[in-house]
């Protein structure tokens, strides 16, 4: 939802009014509100940042999505919402819409705006024959555990790399 | 293995040198980048042998840095539990990757530590790229570490995402995966009981607080650790800046707060301080928190020229060494709390008698 005053930035604060009895509500962004003197910070907890994450995490209702797996490290949404931790770089992909939201929530933007990065193209000697080598431990591992469905998608980005 | 700390440049802990600008009230400034190498399961989540081709690519790729090149490669798994302790008692490596309370630290868990930055690996992240610059020098840290950083980067893949940015097994950290912070010591403004305003505006600036060891940490001897709390959605010079303007700021809250005690409490903070040197120069015990919290007070007293011929690097050089796991090395053996305490106390005695004179 976007501030009712900039309407640039997202709602963070909400706001009922009560005027006689006429009842309005009013969503600010934490610029807007702070621009009309509403605090928005009350308690002072030793990890502002964790707290914020495990309650948010709490507060989130348990959606079917949370079965969603990724294809590389296994790790699911609802592994993430216990532990506050991904497990690889595809997570990140693997989560993107429930990733975007909760990074705007607790950086208040979803957006890198810092240095960019390309990858080397000669990074160090056989950079893609390690991940290879990964992928294929990882191919085997999941066979012995007959996660086969898992074993098709790494199968798939071996054949990829290759 | 055993671990010889000579051999790091600068012992790993060049800003105790108090060189740098306010350092009687800023210790040190840090930058941390938090990075990881494309292709392999986030550190906590990877096994072992995974963590192990992470540790040699980061130094093969660390030996092509000329920055990093000559930098010692400390292995934190093949060290005993105190050997570990030291390196933490000097924030080369933290709590987590020292894994302090076992017996082991899990495989692949190493430290590179050269003149300008050190490097952890495999801790949360793959890599973690602290630069520690003495006293108030935010800038000078954000530019070593950004160097350092497009040196490893230019030859090792890393996780990087065209939306997020740098990808981190936490995604409080994401984006810039920068962490910068300040080590403050901000006595005056604990006396003066005006603290709590300073911190409660400190994170309505979106900045964050911790004690001396960082996260978990509680705040002993009045020392703080301040730092941005949001890492995605602006860019790294826009963070360090931030960071940097409000901390001027706190820095001259606690000078004038030392104005208003000396003006208001001369003579009560002065007996206070003296008290605080007297316990330090002539106890023959000392516990951890105490001997910190004694040294605050005499820091401010140098600090406010109550007390001449003390250097703060003495000073610095006390909070590190007189530390459970420096003390047992100085004695050869591991102590206990108690055996630690005497020794603490015999070594801040030796070192104060040595250095202040008639002070």
């Amino acid at each position: 939802m976007l501030c009712n005053q900039c309407k640039e930035r997202d709602a963070v604060v909400h706001l009922t009014q009560i005027v006689e009895s006429a009842v309005t509500q009013l969503h600010l962004c934490e610029k807007c509100a702070a621009a009309k003197g509403i605090e928005t910070t009350v308690a002072m907890p030793k990890h502002p940042l964790g707290d914020f994450l495990h309650a948010v995490q709490q507060q989130a209702p348990p959606a079917a999505g949370d079965q969603v797996r990724c294809g590389y490290c296994q790790t699911s949404l609802r592994d993430f919402r216990a532990s506050g931790r991904l497990g690889c770089a595809q997570c990140y992909t693997a989560f993107e819409g429930a990733l975007r939201e909760l990074l705007r929530r607790v950086h208040g933007a979803a957006k890198h705006r810092g240095h960019a990065y390309a990858e080397p193209e000669a990074a160090v000697a056989g950079g893609v024959t390690e991940e290879l080598e990964a992928l294929r431990e990882r191919l085997l591992l999941a066979v012995v555990a007959e996660e086969f469905e898992v074993a098709a998608v790494l199968r798939d980005q071996i054949r990829a790399l290759e | 293995m055993t671990l010889d700390l000579s051999l790091l440049p600068d012992g790993g802990i060049p800003w105790i040198t108090a060189s740098g600008p306010h350092a009687d009230i800023v210790l040190s400034s840090r930058v941390r980048l938090a990075r990881n190498v494309a292709g392999f399961s986030f550190s906590p989540r990877a096994h072992d042998a995974e963590r192990l081709r992470v540790l040699q690519q980061v130094r093969e790729a660390s030996s092509h840095s000329p920055l990093l090149a000559s930098a010692v490669l400390l292995r934190l798994d093949e060290m005993t539990a105190s050997e570990r302790r030291l390196l933490h008692e000097r924030h080369l490596v933290s709590k987590e990757l020292a894994e302090l309370d076992a017996p082991s630290a899990r495989s692949g868990s190493a430290v590179l530590v050269g003149e300008e930055a050190a490097l952890m690996v495999n801790e949360e992240d793959h890599l973690r790229l602290q630069v520690f610059r003495s006293g108030f020098d935010i800038s000078g840290a954000w530019e070593r570490a950004s160097r350092v950083e497009r040196e490893l980067g230019e030859r090792l893949p890393l996780a990087y995402h065209q939306e997020f940015g740098f990808l981190t097994s936490c995604p409080t950290n994401v984006g810039t995966g920068l962490r910068a912070s300040v080590l403050v010591h901000l006595p005056g403004l604990v006396l003066t009981q005006e603290i709590g305003k300073v911190l409660t505006g400190l994170q309505q600036m979106g900045l964050t607080y911790r004690g001396l060891y960082g996260e978990g940490s509680d705040v002993v001897g009045n020392f703080f650790q301040i730092s941005n709390q949001t890492t995605l959605g602006r860019t790294e010079d826009e963070l360090c800046d931030h960071l940097a303007r409000v901390v001027s700021h706190v820095i001259s809250r606690e000078s004038e707060a030392r104005r208003v005690l000396s003006r208001d409490a001369g003579y009560i903070i002065e007996d206070k301080l003296w008290r605080a040197y007297g316990t330090l120069r002539h106890a023959r015990s000392l516990a951890g928190d105490e001997a910190m919290n004694l040294l605050s007070g005499v820091r401010l007293a140098v600090g406010m020229y109550l007390i001449g011929g003390l250097s703060v690097y003495t000073l610095n050089k006390l909070l590190v060494f007189s530390q459970l796991a420096h003390l047992s090395l100085a004695e050869g053996r591991a102590l206990t709390e108690s055996e630690a305490n005497v020794a603490r106390a015999r070594y801040v005695r030796g070192v104060l008698a040595g250095e202040a004179g008639e002070a």
